[in-house]
């Protein structure tokens, strides 16, 4: 991934793509503006009154600023932050700076990490924009001072700007951006422009409170699912049973007989109830009969696919790394320590389950949606529609979460809201509203992963192998992402995380089996393969340490000497934490401990040292977590605390009670009784320290994830001598 | 045809008596500011006032609601706790994605008119109907105090 990053990050700088200002036309992106139904987004901008020096920004004669994102806000603070890095260069005023979400367009708006597409996705948002916004920024700026300059006859280089206003000291002149606006867009775009040296920053590093706070504060932020349009029909579907089912044949009278609905249809995905609300919807799909056709379905339980997988597991797979001569190592070995670990399908289970309203017209058709993947489900709607993909026009609003769901590779419900619009020949816009269950069973889960691992001591005490074989679903293997990120048959992120361990260990085989007779969708989920390798390799590493009689800090930091961003959040954690004091006992009859864990993942470095209690019956109840960060400068130091404290909590969902798990093909999980998140009564307090940085931002949205299970487990095992190698915990085998 | 008094004005809904309450406030009368997370009272995204207790509206059907007075996001500002939880939200930046705030807003304002100076506790209790899947948990606690604070010293809220 990092090689990945490190290229594009080359051609950017070299290419210097960035400012597309070829496309600097005043009213084309505000055509493409969305304006209706959902939101306020395009009222109120005149087109005679704005100028937009490139593609990413306008100025209003209200001096409103308005910074267009080419990534989805999904909860992770990319309005915020992108809007931060152009009203840095800017020199805008932060209180008039605010935020909508691009158009679907891939010539102005890729992400410069993914060649030619538009999407967001692996916490790249901030690390590809870094540049490009602040020139964007940059250029607007020095646009308006010369159109200040020109106006008053003086010296470009004796105005200065703060807070949205061009001065003129010596004539005690000043003008507002919204002054300036119409005269600056008259002016030339700068060929180049100068950034700011990092020490004059005043927004970067800085509190800037998010641009979404107020509209999520007072119901008025608008989301896929509050989506009304003029004579609209909510779709809601009956899906089959099993993953490949298919309907044989359906029986729409009782359905059709609920007052209110429209029309019932059938599309590739199943059964599709149209009425003028949901509840009505809801109710006709309810009381559809349909017989499926299953003699395709997959029928396995997760019990069989981790059987199959055991016994992959003991054949050698595809090499994904090899260092050294790990066979000698393990036949000169005096101690093999040894472990394996399942790890289940995880639901992504945002708290807005997936949506997507469609409207079909002669000229093409318009998509409303937390788009995350804006050229996939472009080209894909394009295809399906026969249309060109610049006829596909995608609104794009707030994402009620993701975790990656929302970027799903195959357009899976974008379609099938298409796939309605189409059956109902456009009669009408189609919002479909995938009811939870709906959500849950859908797939594109987490792919269920089993792990195997060996380490090899020699007669010294010295970790000198090191075996790691994985045996899951390829997430990349069949998607338009394959060319990027499948090597040599191996999924680079089923095995990231195990093929990029730091650890200096001489001797290393990483191998992995992709089974593809595994009918369930996977699909990356919030930190991808790092949400099974951390654990792994983080908690096997303890083991080690444990048979090596060594400190778990004392030992990674050994092993890190050439990693100094990994020691250097280590270090910080443990020295926050209090690593090797004692902790405070518990009560009578409950067992503390405290545990470390550090990864690398999006190119950001993050430790966690998680203190936990266990009660006698073995519930385990996570008290305290200290993060430490590194993820290059920190754009808002808030939003990097806000995403570490919510991975701690999304991860520890996954830890405590997180199983998606199949029983002949049906997925038995439906709704949040039994696949529940954690609740603020089980959310541990959040201590965040970052890691003062010159390095270009990386990524925030996922990196919090990974260290946090194998940090709570390490506590775990040192306060109850116990390692859990199955995922969820099963804290009953921690009982006194 | 069933009256509902939202907000303090009557309104008529046109839907099927067991339509449950969330869906005539979202898709009838367009108030979208309550949420549908999981249509079976586990979510809490869908938290409204009847007659200021917290109710999950998506389990209340609208024929259980005549003679009773129904407070949604879009009108908790007229109440001093209200803005009081909305202001301490904005101040320390609660919300992620968004989408369970308005639920969890609501049932912290309904916490702070029944108890001025909750505790950590106090707050896992009342706050643990509402899931957030981006885990704000830290911040709506530290929000629930810091309303409390502002509530408690008659401070202005905006």
């Amino acid at each position: 991934m990092s090689e990945l990053i490190n290229l594009s990050r080359r051609q950017f700088l070299q290419g210097g793509a960035g400012l597309t200002l070829g496309y600097a036309l005043p009213g084309v992106a505000m055509a493409a503006l969305p304006e209706a139904g959902p939101g306020k987004a395009g009222a109120g901008l005149a087109a005679d009154l704005h100028f937009e020096p490139n593609a990413f920004l306008r100025i209003d004669a209200d001096n409103s600023v308005t910074v267009l994102s080419k990534h989805l806000e999904m909860g992770q603070g990319t309005y915020t932050g992108l809007a931060t890095l152009v009203a840095e260069e800017l020199d805008a005023d932060w209180k008039t700076v605010r935020v909508i979400g691009a158009p679907a367009d891939a010539r102005r708006y890729n992400n410069l990490f993914w060649g030619p597409a538009q999407g967001t996705g692996g916490s790249t948002a901030m690390a590809n924009s870094w540049e490009q916004m602040r020139k964007a920024g940059a250029a607007a700026r020095a646009m308006l001072v010369a159109a200040a300059a020109e106006l008053w006859g003086v010296p470009a280089s004796a105005l200065s700007v703060s807070e949205g206003v061009v001065r003129h000291a010596a004539s005690r002149r000043q003008a507002s951006f919204g002054q300036l606006a119409e005269a600056a867009a008259r002016q030339p775009v700068p060929a180049d422009v100068k950034l700011k040296d990092p020490a004059q920053f005043r927004l970067i590093g800085k509190k800037a409170p998010r641009r979404d706070t107020p509209e999520k504060t007072d119901g008025s932020a608008q989301f896929t699912q509050d989506v009304h349009l003029p004579g609209m029909l909510v779709a809601v579907v009956a899906h089959p049973p099993r993953f490949g089912g298919k309907v044989r044949r359906f029986d729409a009278a009782a359905a059709k007989a609920v007052p209110g609905v429209v029309e019932v249809v059938q599309i590739p995905q199943g059964v599709a109830v149209l009425a003028k609300d949901t509840w009505t919807a809801k109710t006709g799909r309810d009381a559809l009969k349909i017989e499926w056709d299953e003699s395709a379905a997959f029928k396995l339980g997760s019990e069989e696919i981790f059987a199959r997988y055991r016994e992959l597991a003991k054949k050698p797979g595809l090499v994904a790394r090899q260092d050294g001569d790990t066979d000698a190592a393990f036949k000169a070995a005096a101690l093999v320590v040894s472990a394996s670990y399942d790890f289940p399908f995880l639901a992504h289970a945002a708290m807005e389950p997936m949506n997507c309203v469609v409207r079909l017209s002669a000229t093409g058709c318009e998509v409303w949606n937390g788009e995350q993947l804006h050229t996939g489900d472009q080209y894909a709607l394009a295809g399906l529609l026969k249309l060109k993909p610049e006829q596909v026009t995608i609104h794009t609003l707030y994402a009620g979460g993701s975790f990656g769901r929302r970027a799903c590779k195959d357009s899976d419900y974008v379609l099938e809201a298409a796939h309605i619009a189409k059956a109902i020949d456009g009669r009408a816009p189609v919002k479909l509203v995938w009811l939870r269950e709906d959500d849950m069973r859908a797939g594109y889960y987490r792919p269920l992963f089993h792990h195997v691992m060996q380490a090899a001591l020699d007669q010294q005490g010295k970790l000198t192998g090191w075996r790691h074989r994985l045996v899951g679903q390829s997430i990349l293997i069949g998607s338009p992402f394959e060319k990027m990120l499948v090597k040599n048959g191996i999924d680079q992120v089923s095995v990231e995380g195990a093929s990029t361990l730091p650890y200096a260990i001489p001797n290393l085989t990483v191998d992995v089996h992709t089974p593809m007779d595994i009918a369930v969708p996977v699909l990356w989920w919030r930190s991808v393969g790092s949400s099974h390798t951390a654990y792994s390799t983080e908690t096997f590493l303890d083991q080690v340490a444990a048979a090596m009689n060594k400190d778990p800090v004392a030992l990674r930091l050994e092993l890190l000497a050439q990693h100094p961003r990994h020691a250097g959040v280590l270090k910080l954690a443990a020295d926050k934490a209090g690593w090797g004091k004692p902790l405070n006992p518990g009560k009578p009859g409950e067992r503390r401990g405290r545990g470390v864990a550090v990864h690398e993942s999006f190119s950001s470095y993050v430790a966690q040292v998680a203190e936990v209690t266990v009660a006698k019956d073995g519930a385990v109840r996570v008290d305290r977590v200290v993060c430490a960060v590194d993820c290059g400068i920190a754009i808002n130091p808030d939003n990097v605390r806000a995403q570490l404290e919510g991975g701690v909590g999304f991860a520890l969902s996954a830890l405590l009670h997180g199983a998606i798990t199949l029983k002949d093909g049906r997925v038995e999980q439906e709704n949040f009784d039994t696949y529940a998140p954690i609740r603020i009564n089980e959310m541990p307090r959040v201590d965040v320290h970052i890691l003062p940085s010159a390095q270009p931002p990386s990524g925030i949205g996922e990196p919090g994830v990974p260290p946090l299970a194998p940090a709570v487990a390490n506590a775990v095992a040192a306060a109850t001598g116990k390692w859990l190698t199955r995922l969820p915990f099963k804290t009953d085998e921690l009982a006194a | 045809m069933i009256q509902l008094k939202i907000n303090g004005k009557a309104q008529h809904v046109e839907v099927a008596p067991d339509t449950p309450l969330l869906w005539a406030l979202r898709d009838t009368l367009l108030l979208t500011g309550t949420k549908y997370g999981c249509g079976r009272a586990l979510c809490g995204a869908c938290t409204v006032h009847v007659d200021g207790q917290p109710m999950r509206s998506c389990s209340v059907p609208v024929s259980a609601l005549a003679g009773r007075s129904v407070t949604t996001i879009e009108a908790v500002a007229a109440q001093r706790a209200g803005r009081a939880v909305q202001a301490a939200w904005r101040k320390l930046d609660v919300p992620q994605c968004g989408y369970c705030q308005s639920g969890q807003i609501m049932s912290a304002v309904a916490l702070l008119a029944q108890n001025h100076k909750p505790s950590d506790a106090d707050i896992d209790a009342a706050m643990s109907g509402n899931l957030c899947r981006c885990a704000t948990y830290v911040r709506i606690r530290a929000a629930i105090h810091e309303a409390a604070r502002n509530l408690a010293l008659g401070n202005p809220t905006p």
